[in-house]
């Protein structure tokens, strides 16, 4: 199982699901899966991770489809993927 | 029903979409300068408004819903637009109309907001706007299919051309003619279900796909490098402020000469009597001083509102993100911070946008550390009255400059102690998700920009014409009155009502070493910070000091204030407790008293103390 949180700049892949429950916190999980699916995740789409940030190398840019979304690794957790 | 009968009626139209589909760019083109913000009742939601006449005689009243993700009920924004599209809503009437905007660069995700707008019961029409970036990025999209599938007009626009806008109003003009009447909304599908038609939809109507704006992906790589990334964020930051300073010297030159000039003027053509006295020393010395300001503070919002422009306001949020996590934030936080350097207000309200209430709390809390525009004038002020002009690094930056921005830097970085305190203590709890969408870089359109400069001036020019006017006459009354008695040796004030209070003030401000007049200055200073300003420009005319009239007050504080009391001004100023039209929104932003009385007290304990310290410490190196 590989999820979005692992990936390096650069690495490209796809979205298989999504696994909210993965979060350790259950306040910070609920509603995780409909905001991803909200602002354009989605099963099938192919993902690029773009930018990392300057420390820790978090928050991540990511590119789906055209557009560019900001996340943090901790969110990115929740996204599984080939 | 039919409501074409009735020729004079309003039609009201409702703007939906996501936020970056370029709604407000449309707004603004549709309604041009007859616009105006205002709040919904009870909830610090902007109410966007505008009007235009249609060719045929309709007037049109275009609200501009805030920009949203989905109709649940997670976030005010959501539920006001929700509220208002059912028409539950308590102050604002169903709309005739909504008038839904998608960018056409990612129509996919834009869609499911339409789709679930359909469920609501008002007629849709589509706006595929930012035409001109999907085509040179590739994209075709035929609207014929997208009408056919979807039942409702659609109409490819962008925001900033005539002609592009000139078919959406007639489409809008053919809406109006065939107006259905509102039905009850329905329940809508899952997210998932919508997610899926909308995938369905976009396939069918999506002729080309192209590829990633080719500019952002280019500049991305370098303003979101983890090292040059930073780099250029700290030197727009900077180079921001120094500008402040650079830029409104000559403007502000001019205008300090126009109001002497006028006060010379009104000095020759008057008696000397009371009426001369309150024009002079009341009204012109109280609000030009104010208004002497007003160049810095377009300036800065100039710079605010081009970063939001052009999308670079987001990288700022990504690049702040891990920073902002230290201190239990997140990125998202940044941006109400930013605002708050023009205005706590604006900046305030701009919190909405935080899903989770104790993040929230803790962004209001810090958001009047962040420097607004208002204490520009005192920090300007001051530090041209106690600060040499003079270049530092090689000619490289002013020395004003730079005392300028260490202030914001003390006021950033303390807002970053409160914070990390407050999430140790009274907002303890999980951390919440930043996910955001780093929209396409964009040229600001010079029009939208004049028209948001024009509205922050408007603002304030409102208040140095109402609050900051008031004031000055008030003060130049308690100023005047009593008069001095027979055989005084000290100056008229001394002994008026202004004097009298000012000297018991002065109990708790002396050991902050503020002289009396300083004392008065910070009553009227609650009221709005500039008005301090004001309130000086009053009490030292009134002093009969005549440099006031020849040289300004900048030359009395330098002759009249020594440096530790000018710097505890100064670090009064940073931590300064609100202007009361602040505290009123922190009220109804977090519908807590409590809150509110917490945040005054702390902000009056830490500019007290921080008062304290400078002066101490100040007369300790002197000595």
């Amino acid at each position: 199982m590989r999820y979005l949180s692992d990936l390096d700049k650069g690495d490209k892949a796809t979205i298989l699901g999504f696994e909210a429950g993965r979060c350790e916190d259950i306040e910070f999980a609920r509603d995780l899966e409909d905001r991803l699916l909200e602002i354009g995740f989605e099963e099938g789409l192919e993902v690029q991770i773009l930018h990392e940030g300057p420390i820790s190398r978090d928050p991540i840019a990511v590119r789906i489809g055209q557009m560019t979304v900001a996340l943090r690794r901790m969110e990115a957790c929740a996204v599984r993927i080939t | 029903m039919n409501i074409m009968t009735e020729t004079s009626q309003e039609i009201k139209i409702a703007l939906v979409g996501s936020p970056n589909c370029g709604k407000s760019s449309l707004f603004n083109s549709l309604t041009g300068s007859r616009q105006k913000v205002a709040n919904y009742p009870g909830v610090t939601v902007e109410r966007r408004s505008g009007t235009y006449t249609t060719k045929d005689g309709h007037n049109i009243t275009l609200i501009d819903l805030p920009g949203i993700y989905s109709l649940k009920d997670r976030t005010l924004d959501e539920r006001v637009s929700r509220q208002v599209i059912t028409g539950v809503h308590k102050s604002e009437s169903r709309p005739d109309l909504l008038l839904c905007i998608a960018d056409s660069t990612n129509l996919r995700v834009h869609l499911r907001l339409v789709l679930e707008l359909k469920y609501l019961g008002l007629p849709v029409i589509l706006a595929l706007n930012m035409r001109d970036l999907a085509e040179r990025d590739g994209i075709t999209i035929d609207p014929k299919i997208l009408s056919r599938e979807l039942g409702i007009p659609v109409v490819a626009t962008v925001a900033v051309r005539r002609d592009s806008l000139d078919a959406l109003k007639t489409e809008l003009s053919q809406a109006i003619t065939s107006l259905t009447p509102a039905r009850d909304a329905v329940q809508a599908p899952t997210t998932r279900e919508l997610q899926k038609q909308a995938r369905r939809l976009s396939e069918v109507a999506i002729m080309s796909e192209g590829t990633q704006h080719k500019v952002t992906r280019q500049l991305d790589k370098i303003l979101l490098h983890p090292f040059f990334g930073i780099i250029i964020f700290f030197i727009t930051l900077f180079g921001m402020f120094q500008l402040v300073y650079f830029w409104a010297e000559a403007p502000m030159g001019l205008i300090e000469e126009g109001f002497r000039i006028l006060q010379g003027f009104i000095a020759e053509i008057l008696p000397d009597n009371w009426f001369r006295s309150l024009l002079i020393h009341g009204v012109i010395a109280g609000v030009g001083s104010v208004l002497v300001f007003l160049p810095q503070i377009l300036i800065l919002f100039t710079f605010i509102l081009i970063l939001e422009a052009t999308g670079y306001m987001a990288r700022a949020a990504f690049i702040m993100d891990r920073l902002m996590a230290m201190v239990g934030l997140n990125g998202r936080a940044f941006i109400p911070l930013m605002s708050s350097f023009a205005c706590a207000i604006p900046g305030i309200m701009a919190t909405r946008t935080i899903e989770h209430h104790r993040d929230r709390i803790t962004t209001i809390m810090i958001a009047p550390l962040m420097t607004c525009s208002a204490r520009i004038p005192v920090y300007a002020l001051l530090i041209g009255a106690v600060v040499p002009n003079k270049s530092i690094f090689y000619g490289l930056f002013g020395l004003q400059g730079m005392v300028l921005f260490g202030l914001y830097l003390v006021g950033i970085v303390s807002a970053l102690i409160v914070a990390a305190v407050l999430k140790m203590t009274l907002t303890r709890g999980a951390a919440q998700p930043f996910l955001m969408e780093l929209p396409k870089y964009q040229l600001p359109v010079l029009r939208h920009l004049l028209i948001n400069l024009w509205e922050r001036a408007r603002i304030f020019l409102k208040r140095a014409g109402t609050i900051i006017l008031y004031s000055a006459i008030g003060l130049w009354a308690l100023a005047q009155y009593p008069k001095k008695p027979l055989g005084a040796t000290e100056p008229d004030i001394y002994y008026s009502y202004a004097g009298t209070l000012g000297r018991y003030l002065q109990y708790i401000f002396e050991p902050l070493g503020f002289n009396w007049e300083m004392s008065i200055a910070l009553i009227p200073g609650m009221a709005a910070r500039e008005v301090a300003i004001g309130a000086l420009g009053t009490v030292y005319a009134l002093q009969g000091n005549e440099d006031q009239i020849t040289q300004g007050l900048r030359t009395v504080i330098q002759n009249s204030w020594s440096l530790p009391t000018a710097f505890a001004f100064l670090a009064w100023y940073v931590f300064a407790p609100q202007c009361f039209a602040t505290l009123a929104t922190v009220r109804r932003e977090t519908n807590s008293w409590g809150w509110t009385a917490f945040m005054t007290g702390y902000l009056f304990a830490l500019a007290y103390s921080a008062a304290f310290v400078v002066n101490k410490a100040t007369i300790a190196l002197l000595a």
